[in-house]
């Protein structure tokens, strides 16, 4: 656990960085820390590993202050990654992950062959060992950036920006990745970034951060969507949060109607009972837009029902074969009663 | 006007007092002296001002100043404050290879990447650490870039020794001119040129040899830049 205890930071000249910042972090989880520019986030995350100095307040890793603490030694115990990677142009890839092993006075050959291993880790092959950064693409630079902070297999890691500097394609599919290796590591992170819906999707609690350093709120995505503070949070998470605030709810309590046929359109199924696609009025078969379980999200069931050529979203069981369908208004119910029934449980 | 005495084998004897090898080594001798001083006083300067980014005016103003200077007008001044020897020919000459050393070192030092030094210093590098493994290998083709501009320099001016009684190439100038001996003249500056050449090959080789290929893409031939 990283605990922030009252901290602020004032900069020479004046300016309040960060105003009495008091936060949790919880152990084992990703904390995203996010916020416009200038919001004190990356001072906040830098006062973790005591790459810039509080002005007062503590900040505890697990309960020990890390001021007490020798600057290298600190930081030689917690992963950082930061934006454009900032790997050893003049090292070979093996050996800029091996750096922090090294660091800590193992052999060569002990922190290059755990070095390696890390590599396949993060999904890049032996062949890229011996090449140096400049032969990489950004985002393999990224993942060697993140294996580089992993090498010593801190419990704690610092990310600061470490996925804004590649493509959104790229980007998705490294944010698939690291939620795959975090789900196997439970390391503690705290990761900063500018992109609200980079926090969403990764933050297992997201503290969002207003200009001058002041903490706005601190929650899991879902309360942020849900029920944000004040009107700037609510700004912040977007418009659409509504919208987005149904990923984290499946599909699992959604009634659904017999599967059969609506307004003159028929669900067309295959000798095994799986849906085809619909008929409208005798003509052709169209597609289906897509089907879901019990397992998925309620906003890929509305994403479906307004996609449908019917407007229909059509439920499937994990054998393939249709369940059940559900309509526009069915959805519109649904989200009605648990808007009401959530309301009624927060004033209770 | 010929090359007769450049390709006269009674000059090149090795062990002939003289000669053109003694001279050459005389001269190679004067040139390592001050390229060593100046380096050992240079180098500490321009890292300390490139990395702390502190009196950067120093850097860039010695630059300046220190190509303006006529090493021969030092020397001579050198020569009637300190008298005749070895001394006054290597202040001058050390003069000349300090500009481009410091604001090599200087420049190598400031335009690194500020996010591999962060990196450096948040996985626990201590400073020291950070100046030797990270910040000056990066900033080694920049300063071997200045070191070899200052041999270069310091190779053609180095005959200046002779001038003030001393050895080294600058003899076969001084001594020819004295005879009207354009021969010898023409030899003397026929090899100081070869020396300077051959001495900017074996720094290339240098170079090569301790520059990280990461730095050069030297490596980029052997494995292609790869796709993610």
């Amino acid at each position: 656990m990283i605990t922030f205890e009252d901290v602020v930071k004032v900069y020479p000249g004046g300016s309040t960085a960060v105003d009495h910042l008091s936060m949790e972090l919880p152990t084992g989880k990703m904390t995203v820390l996010v916020g416009p520019s200038g919001c004190g986030k990356t001072t906040s995350l830098r006062m973790i590993n005591r790459m810039v100095i509080p002005t007062s307040g503590r900040i505890l890793i697990d309960g020990k202050d890390v001021s007490g603490q020798d600057e290298a030694v600190l930081r030689r115990g917690i992963g950082y990654v930061i934006q454009h990677a900032g790997l050893f142009p003049h090292r070979t890839v093996l050996d800029n992950v091996a750096t922090v092993p090294l660091l800590l006075g193992k052999t060569r050959r002990e922190a290059r062959s755990a070095a390696m291993e890390l590599l396949e880790r993060v999904g890049l092959s032996a062949e890229f060992a011996k090449r140096y950064p400049a032969q990489l693409s950004g985002g393999q630079q990224q993942r060697v950036g993140v294996a580089r902070a992993l090498a010593a297999d801190p419990p704690v890691m610092l990310m600061d920006e470490p996925f804004s500097a590649v493509d959104p394609v790229v980007r998705e599919g490294l944010h698939r990745e690291f939620l795959r290796l975090q789900q196997d590591l439970g390391k503690t992170i705290a990761m900063v970034t500018h992109d609200i819906d980079e926090a969403i999707k990764l933050g297992d609690m997201v503290a969002v951060f207003r200009q001058g350093g002041h903490l706005a709120q601190f929650g899991t995505p879902q309360e942020l969507l849900e029920q944000p503070v004040d009107d700037f949070v609510a700004e912040f998470v977007g418009r659409d949060r509504g919208l987005r605030s149904l990923s984290f709810d499946t599909a699992a309590d959604l009634p659904v109607q017999p599967v059969g046929s609506f307004d003159g359109a028929e669900l067309v199924l295959d000798d095994a009972g799986r849906p085809l696609g619909w008929r409208r009025d005798g003509g052709t078969i169209e597609p289906t837009a897509g089907v879901f379980t019990t397992g998925d999200s309620l906003r890929m069931v509305t994403d479906l029902a307004i996609t449908s050529p019917v407007g229909v979203a059509v439920r499937v069981g994990a054998d393939g074969k249709a369940e059940g369908l559900v309509r526009h208004h069915d959805l519109v119910d649904f989200l009605a009663a648990r808007r009401d029934r959530r309301a009624a449980e927060r004033s209770a | 006007m010929n090359l007769s005495y450049l390709f006269d084998a009674a000059h090149w004897d090795l062990s002939a007092p003289g000669g053109i090898p003694q001279l050459i080594l005389a001269h190679l001798g004067y040139v390592a002296l001050a390229l060593l001083i100046g380096t050992i006083i240079a180098l500490p300067v321009g890292l300390f001002i490139g990395h702390t980014g502190r009196g950067s005016f120093i850097a860039i103003n010695s630059g300046n100043a220190g190509r303006s200077l006529p090493t021969l007008g030092l020397l001579m001044l050198m020569v009637t404050l300190l008298g005749l020897g070895l001394t006054p020919v290597l202040i001058a000459l050390t003069v000349l290879v300090i500009p481009p050393i410091l604001t090599s070192a200087y420049a190598g030092m400031r335009t690194l990447d500020r996010g591999v030094i962060d990196a450096a210093k948040g996985m626990g590098m201590r400073p020291w650490q950070v100046l030797f493994k990270v910040e000056v290998p990066m900033a080694l083709p920049v300063l071997m870039s200045g070191f070899r501009s200052a041999a270069l320099q310091v190779v053609a001016t180095a005959t200046v020794a002779a001038a003030v009684g001393l050895s080294g190439l600058g003899r076969l100038l001084i001594d020819g001119l004295a005879v009207n001996d354009y021969s010898r003249v023409l030899a003397g500056a026929i090899v100081v040129a070869v020396l300077a050449v051959l001495l900017d090959l074996f720094l290339a080789l240098v170079q090569r040899w301790i520059v990280s290929p990461g730095l050069t893409g030297r490596d980029q031939t052997r494995s292609r830049r790869a796709t993610t």
